[in-house]
């Protein structure tokens, strides 16, 4: 078992994507120690750490460093290998699983991300029919990778399920702002039922922020994104 | 409709100039596996590939058993699992592993996309991007320098890193030259140059490369398509 002071998570308590190697850790039952950056005045660790990209999360093992949050969880999966598994172990559903994986993060991300910072009502409904169409995707593959189980990777937590569960908080707090539904039981009632599984689950209910933090947090960087990019007149 | 006959059972459906198809051709070949290739006629998309490929209908999709799977570096994974004989294209360790995922992601973000933006642009966003694939490729410059072997993969094998940068090989003089851009200055990027050179020349590699003159024509007119989302 390794020792606190071995495993280190660079990271910040609102990001989805820090949440994300949290969970993973929590999984293995690997005791790590959680340092909290300010992104405004990043750590000598992290610079040093992440020369490439700067950011969080970002884990240490030992003194091995390891970026990008996807390839961190299957990082923990490769070393912490005897405990329960996070990707599926055949190479078909694994495909699967990274396919989606990939997915959430390319397509569906930026476009969920974009109603936060929307300007006009025809932009911001726009994205939101995307995000809900593309949450209807994610539904069907649900149905696909759980095959009636509690979650994307079967009795237990797997990647899909840490992929995508770490967005959930965010969702919660743009659709409070909006006034909007994003993930609602009339066009994804399985993926309603799976996130409370899922918030539940105790690898997850430490590391999940509450909605209330989130989106008093959400207001401050609302405000500073509009300050740094004022509408086109 | 006529039904395509499964002769063998693994199936690749791609496009004869695509760099993502290239890789799982790559993959297969330097693996031993045997295969059916099905060309696509892009920009027109078949049912096959709608049918396989319904979220971003696009190629690279390899069926095995049957049962498709797209996105090619998940594709290379796919074949590194499930033929598990050498070469071996992931590193075994897990640091080398996600070291290897790091460095391809990376460079399909910063480099390959971003040439791809600067083959399509003009003027100050074609400036800005040629320098933007210039610094990211100094990572992959160093890198290179790091491992100190003829390929990310080894001494004399080709890894999981070398096949997802393989588009610089060949691609690249492609994209500069109907970008009319230069991006791998030879004195700039020595390692890269000398990798090009190793990896143009592997036996597999080889014979697999699409003609440059082709390859000219295809990607004038993708510029042509695609330039006006660049403005």
């Amino acid at each position: 078992m390794a020792e606190s002071s071995e495993v280190k998570v660079l990271g910040t308590w609102p990001s989805p994507f820090v949440m994300r190697a949290r969970i993973a850790l929590n999984i293995k039952q690997v005791n790590y120690a959680f340092l909290e950056e300010d992104l405004g005045a990043k750590s000598e660790l992290l610079l040093k750490s992440n020369p490439v990209h700067k950011k969080v999360p970002v884990l240490i093992n030992g003194d091995k460093p390891i970026c990008e949050s996807l390839i961190i969880v299957q990082y923990i999966d490769d070393v912490w290998s005897s405990a329960p598994s996070i990707l599926p172990s055949d190479p078909y559903d694994q495909a699967i699983a990274r396919f989606w994986a990939a997915y959430l993060d390319e397509k569906w991300f930026p476009a969920l991300k974009g109603i936060l910072f929307a300007e006009g009502e025809d932009a911001k409904k726009a994205l939101v029919d995307q995000v809900v169409e593309a949450l209807m995707l994610v539904e069907e593959a649900f149905g696909k990778c759980s095959k009636g189980k509690p979650f994307f990777g079967g009795d237990q937590i797997g990647y899909v399920d840490i992929a995508f569960g770490c967005f959930l908080g965010l969702i919660r707090v743009i659709e409070k702002f909006n006034d909007i539904k994003l993930l609602y039981q009339a066009k994804t009632p399985e993926l309603v039922k799976w996130a409370e599984r899922f918030c539940q689950h105790p690898a997850v209910n430490g590391v999940m922020p509450e909605t209330e933090e989130l989106a008093e947090l959400a207001k401050i960087l609302i405000v500073k994104m509009r300050a740094a990019n004022p509408p086109k007149s | 409709m006529a039904s395509k006959v499964v002769k063998k059972g693994v199936k690749l459906i791609g496009a004869w100039d695509s760099p993502f198809g290239k890789r799982v051709e790559w993959a297969l070949k330097l693996k031993g596996i045997d295969y059916d290739y099905v060309e696509e006629d892009l920009p027109k998309k078949s049912p096959l590939l709608l049918q396989l490929n319904p979220v971003y209908k696009k190629v690279p999709v390899l069926v095995h058993h049957q049962k498709p799977i797209a996105e090619s570096l998940i594709i290379l994974q796919y074949i590194d699992d499930t033929w598990k004989h050498n070469p071996n294209f992931l590193p075994l360790d897990p640091h080398g592993r996600a070291t290897a995922r790091f460095w391809a992601q990376f460079s399909d973000d910063k480099v390959l996309r971003t040439t791809m933006t600067a083959m399509c642009s003009e003027g100050e966003k074609k400036e800005e991007a040629v320098k933007s694939v210039r610094t990211a490729m100094e990572y992959i410059e160093g890198e290179l320098n790091k491992e100190g072997k003829k390929f990310f993969g080894g001494e004399d094998s080709i890894g999981y890193l070398d096949i997802a940068i393989g588009w610089i090989s060949h691609w690249l003089p492609v994209w500069e030259e109907v970008g009319s851009m230069t991006i791998l200055d030879p004195i700039k990027f020595p390692a890269i140059t000398a990798w090009t050179a190793n990896f143009t020349s592997h036996p597999v590699i080889k014979h697999s490369l699409p003609p440059h003159d082709k390859m000219l024509v295809s990607f004038h007119r993708l510029r042509k398509v695609l330039a006006p989302m660049f403005t």
